[in-house]
Parts: structure tokens; C-alpha cells; sequence
């Protein structure tokens, strides 16, 4: 660890807690119809987008009405996007003539991109149309987006209204989120980051020569294109050598602005933020990790405005922020450490002046140790799932990380919308077990919470870990499961953990050594992100409408209230212990025996 | 039910044309307009020809030239169409072997030199495409590539640190040297023509 890491650390926390108010009032503002500015030039598109669509915004929805929209939407644009990507290759805006992509990895990519997780079976400059990209992938990114901010508002309504039948009008939410927040704020950072260098083309890639042509090894094939083997089973090598560097571009900043403003986390390129043409600078790491953080953190106060007692929403950030905080420093100590079985091969891994040392491996220069674990924390903690290292090439401990930021069920900050409405059934949770504590009916602003909110609480806390933890059990005795691994010994367990925990949490990022596109892990993966975001999305509005219809409870003596230091601590326990007791066992058979043999 | 369907299916399409083509073609159409040069890939170019990007590195291992990190592209290293990291874990025997060939070839190239070996010269980037090495990586090298060039180190060094990055704003990532500008550099540094 270095100074200047923790410099680091502590101007991410500071500028995004310094935005948090500025947006989240403006955000509500937006929410609650009421004008905000970017109105006065959008209104017209607004009104138009409305009445093509034959929707009368004025009419609010009951949360059934709410939830089939959401639905509906988020079907049909399944089903557009798996479309797209299966007659890519007879549109246009597709230079490299990338042909169909094959239908098992067209679903698991369909269902990852309107679930707002962004898993990525393939490498985008070898797989994606420019079409593709845009007017598939980013169009996801956007509306996921959207579909988690207008759920979320959705359950605040619930929360903050009284004997109301209604829990306000999805398409409005869907809108007005797309035009006000995310349109305006993504290209905002997609022009910065061109600035820093980031590409944004529609040119076919660029040839270029090599200074010095590469020598390498290349597997010999016989007449049919297939690989011939040596009598030991390994393929025959042949020397090769290459003059020429393919430099993919394309355009790319729109998408990875907004990949991150709407925790997506779905890299244009293979590599995601670690490739130079993503993210070219340090500075466009730090605006990139502030982007995925910054409508999760900042709905915390939208929240607050719209219950009428921001308080609310500085405890819920305050929890959140301070189990982000503890596990990022963990996070920076192990990789700082760096990997002593490398150490005593003779690399020098003392950071310094003029090395970052630690553990390099699947790190970037300019980013060093530091803004790699800031980012692997923040991508975690949010469902963002971008990367600006390979997760899977972190020390034990190092990639533990990540991994549990996950199982807390990405409501540290979580994803845009989804974070905080996940957080709040952990609120509701926390005052249940203090109710049952002392014995009187537990309340959260003014409801009571009664066996019916209890029931939709416990199947939101239950469904995510048997999704994960079902489908990893079943990858790892099947050979269909472990034949994808890469990593020898426990880390082959933890890639195929990591595979399940981020799909099942919508988050994205991967141990991408394990080799995820084949039949088997392409659908049970897409199985579980649509179990994950829209299993958990209904009983979130049945519990929204069950909100909405009671009246207020009066406050007495025996009422916790929910905005001070104790109820963080409260909230802080239960988040914990609830992914604790769930996944530790399973981390301890992963990543910590590893250590353990690490060390040894 | 019935009555959401219409809505759902042109609110599906209309998106798309808002989110999908208005905004990269805004966005393109201001990344051209503004920064022209990034937008296309900060490319290199000598007399008209590109000779590679200002952002992606190159694969070296002659010993004239600085070494880049390595890169686990494949089916070449620094294939900038495929970009990818090992993914190595690190307990595996894989990763240890690969690093204790990088050590072998590095020492090898460069018998006498005692200093030691900076973790990111003998470690795979997450890209496959890192630009840079830590300063302590270039001068790592810098005598067996003034050695193999016939030049005095100090103007190497020099060359060095005029390529040398600090951190952005003083304050954000490493400081950091990219590879494929200091070794043009030093091809243009040598095919000058001696002067007086």
C-alpha cells in the first residue's frame, strides 16, 4: 500500500460523495414530474414518444398493470436484440463481415443485456457488428437502465404514499428516466473520454506495421482447418511470423459511457476497460469507476427527497459506502502483497517512485494496483461488472473480493435502481429482527410491516442463493461444468462460482479463464439472469403495491428509528450476516484454501 | 394486459432509434468534429503509412529495442484484433513457469546486469495491448539497449525520461514509459545522420 493508493481511495469516496445531493435532488425533481430543466428542450420528444405509443401519461398503473409493462418491454426487447445479433451479418455497419452469432450465445447475451448484467461469452472485435453494438447492445444498456430506476421509484412510491391503489405509470418512469438522466449524462462522459482517447469511429480496423515483426509459434492444421496433435496429444507448433497489427476500433465511447453511468458493464472490446482504446488514462478510469457509482449512490438522496426525510437516504448511503470502504482496502493489502511465488523467481514487486509492483499479473501499467482495486470493488459492489484488470489473475484473497461484493446481492450501491430497492428489503428485514427483538410490530416510514411484506422480503432474500449456489453444485460435478476450466485446484471451484454469483447478481464481471461459451454454460448462465433480475423484480412491486395500500402508522415510543448510527450498524449486520452464513462455506473450499496454499 | 402490448412494442423501437442511433451518431458526429485524431485511434503515422497507435503496444524482443510487457494475445502476442489477459491464476504452475522464462530471457539478454527485475516487465497485461512499462522497467534496460545500439546509455536515459509519464494530474495511476514511441524514437535517434 502507498500513500498515494490511499489518496486515491479517499478522492473517489469524496467527489462522489460531493455529487450525491446535486443529482439525487435533481433526480427526484425528475421523478416527481416536476421540471428540470432539460424538460424545456426534451418536453417535445417526451409528449411525442407518448402519444406514437398511444400511452396516456396522466394514468397511473396498480403494480400489476406496473409489472406486466416492465415485462412486456423487457420481452420484447429480448427478443430485438437476439434477433439482431442472429442477422448481423446481412446488415449494415458491419466492416470486419462478422457472420450470425450462434444461437445459444445469442440468448445468453440476450438475456444478459436486458437483465443489466453485461456477462459476455464472446469478445466483442471478434464477434459484434458496429449495428450490433449500437443499436442492440447500447440500446440495453440504456433501457435496463432505466427499467431499475423506474422499479425503484416504483417502491419509494410505495413507501412514501398512503391508501393508494396505484404505485405510478411504468412507461413515464422509462422515459422520463432515459431522457433526463441517463441520455444527457452519457454523452456528456463519452465526449470526455474521446478526449483522453478513447475511439468513437465507424472506420474499418487499421492496418499497421510492425516496428519489429513477431516471431511466434503457431499450432500446425492439416487440409480441413483442423488442428494436427503429436503422438504426446499436443498440438504440432510451427514457427510463424507476423508483420501486420490489426488495430480494432470502432464506436466505442457512447457505449462504454453508458455501459457504466447504467452499471451495464458490457466492454465494446474483449478486455473490456483494461483495453487502451476504452479507457486510455488514469483519468478515465477514475471518471469511468465514478460513473458506475454514481446514480446508485446518488438515488439514495432521490429517495430521501421523495420520502420526505433525507435522513433515510443518508443512512441507507452511509451503510453501503462504509462496507465498500472496508472491503476495497482488503482488496488493495492483498494485491499490494502482491504473489510471493512469484517474488522468489526474482521480480521485484516493492511498489516505488517509479514501479507499482504487487501482483501485476493481468494489470495495467497506468493503472497500477491502486485504481485496479478500486475498480474491481466499485464494479462489484454496483452490478457493473466492467473490468480494468482479469479478476481471475488476483491473488486468492484479492479475488475474494470482488466475489463477495457480489453475494451481498448487489445492494452495496448494486445496480442503478436495483441496488437500492434490494437495500431497502434489507431495511425491512433489519426492522423485523429488531421488532422481534423487543416484541413489538416492526415498522419502516410509518408501514407496518406485516407476515404478507415479510413473505415477499424472505423469497427476495432466498431466490438469488439457490440460483447461485444450485448452478454452481451442478457445474461442479458435471464434466459439461468443469471441462471450462483453466485454473488447476481450488481456483477452478472459484471460477466456476464467480461465473454464477455475477450472473445470478446481474453484476457481469468474470474469471474469464473459465471458458463460458459453450451450450451448457451459455443457457443455464442466461437461465439465471433472468431468474435473478425479473423473479426478484415482481415480488419487489407486489411488495410496492402492498406499501402503497396501507395507511401510516403513527410513530410511539417503541418505533426504532431508521436514520441514525444504531440503524446502520443494524443494517450493516444484517446485509452481512445474511451473505455470511450463506456463502463463506463456499469461499472457504474456493479462494481461502488457495491463500492458505499460497502461503504454504 | 392486451392494452400494454402496443405500447411495449413501439416503445421498443422507438428507443432504439433514440438510444441506438441518435446518440452514437451525436456522439461520433462530436468526436469528429472535436477531436478527430483520438476518435480514430491516436494512430502513428510515418510518410502516410500507419505504423501503429500512440495507445497500443507492440511486441519487442530484439535486444536494440526496449521489451514491452507481456502479452497473452493470442495467436500472437500484441494481437491488437483479439485483445485478452492470461488469465492465469496465481497458484498455477502455468503462470510460475511462463514468469521463470521471462526472468531466464530477460538475464540472458543481459548477463551482467544486478539490478532487480520489476514485477510488471515479467507479468502478462490484463489487455494484451499495455502500452507502457514502469519507468523502473526502462531502466531496467537501458544499458544492453545503448550495448546493442553502439550509444553512450546517458542518451538513452535521457531518451527515457523524455518518454516518461508522471502521474496524471500528479496524482492519478503510475508513472509509466510507452514502449512503442521510445523505441521509434530511438530508430529515428540512430538512423540520423551524424552531424559535422
Amino acid at each position: 500500500m502507498t500513500a498515494n493508493g490511499l489518496v486515491q481511495i479517499a478522492l473517489f469516496f469524496g467527489v462522489l460523495i460531493a455529487l450525491v445531493k446535486p443529482l439525487g435532488w435533481y433526480m427526484a425533481r425528475v421523478h416527481e414530474g416536476k421540471s428540470c430543466g432539460l424538460d424545456r428542450v426534451l418536453g417535445p420528444v417526451e409528449r411525442s414518444l407518448y402519444r406514437i405509443c398511444g400511452i396516456r401519461s396522466n394514468e397511473e398503473m396498480t403494480w400489476k398493470t406496473y409489472a406486466v409493462a416492465m415485462l412486456l418491454f423487457n420481452g420484447f426487447g429480448l427478443l430485438a436484440l437476439y434477433l439482431l445479433q442472429r442477422i448481423q451479418g446481412v446488415l449494415p455497419l458491419n466492416p470486419q463481415a462478422f457472420g450470425a452469432v450462434a444461437p445459444d450465445l445469442a440468448f445468453n447475451t440476450a438475456a444478459s443485456f436486458t437483465t443489466n448484467t453485461n456477462w459476455q461469452a464472446y469478445g466483442g472485435e471478434s464477434t459484434m457488428s458496429y449495428l450490433t453494438q449500437m443499436m442492440g447492445l447500447t440500446v440495453q444498456n440504456f433501457v435496463s437502465a432505466a427499467t431499475g430506476i423506474a422499479i425503484l421509484v416504483a417502491f419509494i412510491r410505495g413507501l412514501a404514499r398512503r391508501s393508494s391503489q396505484t404505485i405510478g405509470n411504468f412507461w413515464v418512469d422509462l422515459v422520463r428516466s432515459t431522457l433526463y438522466i441517463l441520455l444527457p449524462l452519457a454523452t456528456i462522459v463519452a465526449l470526455l473520454l474521446v478526449g483522453q482517447g478513447a475511439v468513437q469511429t465507424f472506420d474499418a480496423y487499421h492496418t499497421a506495421r510492425f516496428a519489429q515483426p513477431v516471431h511466434y509459434e503457431k499450432p500446425v492444421t492439416d487440409g480441413t482447418g483442423q488442428t494436427s496433435f503429436d503422438e504426446h496429444g499436443k498440438p504440432k507448433m510451427e514457427p510463424a511470423i507476423e508483420h501486420h497489427q490489426i488495430l480494432a476500433v470502432g464506436p466505442a465511447s457512447s457505449q462504454v459511457a453508458i455501459k457504466h453511468l447504467g452499471t451495464n458493464g458490457g466492454g465494446f472490446f474483449s478486455v473490456n476497460a483494461a483495453h487502451p482504446f476504452e479507457s486510455p488514462t488514469p483519468f478515465t478510469d477514475f471518471l469511468l469507476i465514478l460513473a458506475e457509482t454514481l446514480l446508485a449512490a446518488s438515488l439514495t438522496y432521490t429517495f430521501g427527497v421523495m420520502v420526505g426525510d433525507t435522513r433515510q437516504g443518508w443512512t441507507i448511503l452511509t451503510a453501503m459506502l462504509a462496507v465498500l470502504l472496508v472491503f476495497m482496502l482488503g482488496g488493495y493489502l492483498a494485491e499490494s502483497d502482491g504473489n510471493p511465488r512469484i517474488a522468489t523467481l526474482g521480480a521485484d514487486h516493492t511498489p516505488s517512485d517509479i514501479q507499482p509492483g504487487g501482483n501485476m499479473e493481468g494489470k495495467e501499467t497506468r493503472f497500477g494496483i491502486a485504481r485496479s482495486v478500486i475498480f474491481a470493488a466499485a464494479t462489484t459492489a454496483t452490478s457493473t461488472g466492467a473490468v480494468d484488470s482479469m479478476h481471475d489473475s488476483f491473488t486468492p484473497l484479492g479475488g475474494l473480493v470482488p466475489l463477495f461484493l457480489m453475494q451481498f446481492g448487489e445492494v452495496i450501491l448494486g445496480g442503478v435502481g436495483s441496488g437500492l430497492y434490494g437495500m431497502l428489503v434489507f431495511a425491512i428485514i433489519a426492522v423485523f429482527i429488531a421488532g422481534l427483538m423487543v416484541g413489538r410490530t416492526p415498522e419502516y416510514l410509518g408501514k407496518k410491516i406485516e407476515p404478507y411484506e415479510m413473505k415477499m422480503a424472505s423469497l427476495l432474500i432466498l431466490i438469488m442463493p439457490i440460483v447461485v449456489l444450485g448452478l454452481t453444485a451442478v457445474a461442479s460435478v458435471t464434466t459439461a461444468g468443469t471441462a471450462s476450466i483453466l485454473n488447476p485446484g481450488p481456483h477452478g471451484l472459484s471460477e466456476i462460482l464467480y461465473a454464477y454469483t455475477s450472473q445470478g447478481n446481474n453484476n457481469g464481471s468474470a474469471f474469464g479463464g473459465l471458458n463460458a461459451n459453450t451450450v451448457f454454460y451459455n443457457t443455464t448462465g442466461g437461465l439465471a439472469m433472468l431468474a435473478s433480475r425479473f423473479w426478484l423484480a415482481v415480488p419487489t412491486l407486489a411488495l410496492a403495491g402492498a406499501l402503497a395500500r396501507k395507511t401510516s402508522a403513527p410513530t410511539g415510543s417503541g418505533t426504532l428509528p431508521t436514520h441514525t448510527p444504531l440503524f446502520v450498524v443494524l443494517l450493516i449486520g444484517v446485509v452481512l450476516l445474511v451473505g455470511g452464513l450463506t456463502f463463506v462455506p463456499v469461499l472457504a473450499l474456493g479462494p481461502i484454501v488457495e491463500h492458505v496454499l499460497m502461503m504454504s | 394486459m392486451k392494452d400494454q402490448i402496443r405500447p411495449a412494442l413501439t416503445m421498443v423501437l422507438l428507443l432504439t432509434v433514440l438510444t441506438g442511433l441518435t446518440y452514437p451518431l451525436t456522439v461520433t458526429g462530436l468526436a469528429q468534429v472535436f477531436f478527430p485524431d483520438q476518435a480514430n485511434g491516436s494512430l502513428i503515422l510515418r510518410e502516410g503509412k500507419v505504423v501503429g497507435s500512440r495507445l497500443i503496444g507492440q511486441y519487442f524482443d530484439k535486444p536494440e529495442y526496449f521489451w514491452s510487457r507481456p502479452s497473452a494475445t493470442a495467436p500472437f502476442p500484441y494481437n491488437a484484433a483479439a485483445s485478452g489477459g492470461s488469465n492465469l491464476g496465481p497458484t498455477n504452475p502455468v503462470l510460475i513457469d511462463a514468469v521463470k522464462t521471462r526472468v531466464a530471457a530477460l538475464r540472458t539478454a543481459d548477463p551482467g546486469n544486478a539490478l532487480p527485475i520489476p514485477v510488471d516487465l515479467v507479468t502478462a497485461s490484463g489487455s494484451g495491448l499495455d502500452p507502457h512499462i514502469s519507468p523502473a522497467a526502462a531502466l531496467y534496460q537501458a544499458k544492453r539497449v545503448a550495448r546493442a545500439r553502439g550509444l553512450d546509455e546517458n542518451s538513452v536515459l535521457t531518451l527515457v525520461s523524455k518518454h516518461t509519464e508522471g502521474r496524471q494530474f500528479g496524482l492519478l495511476g503510475e508513472p509509466r514509459v510507452n514502449v512503442l514511441m521510445l523505441n521509434l524514437a530511438l530508430d529515428a535517434l540512430t538512423a540520423e545522420p551524424v552531424s559535422r
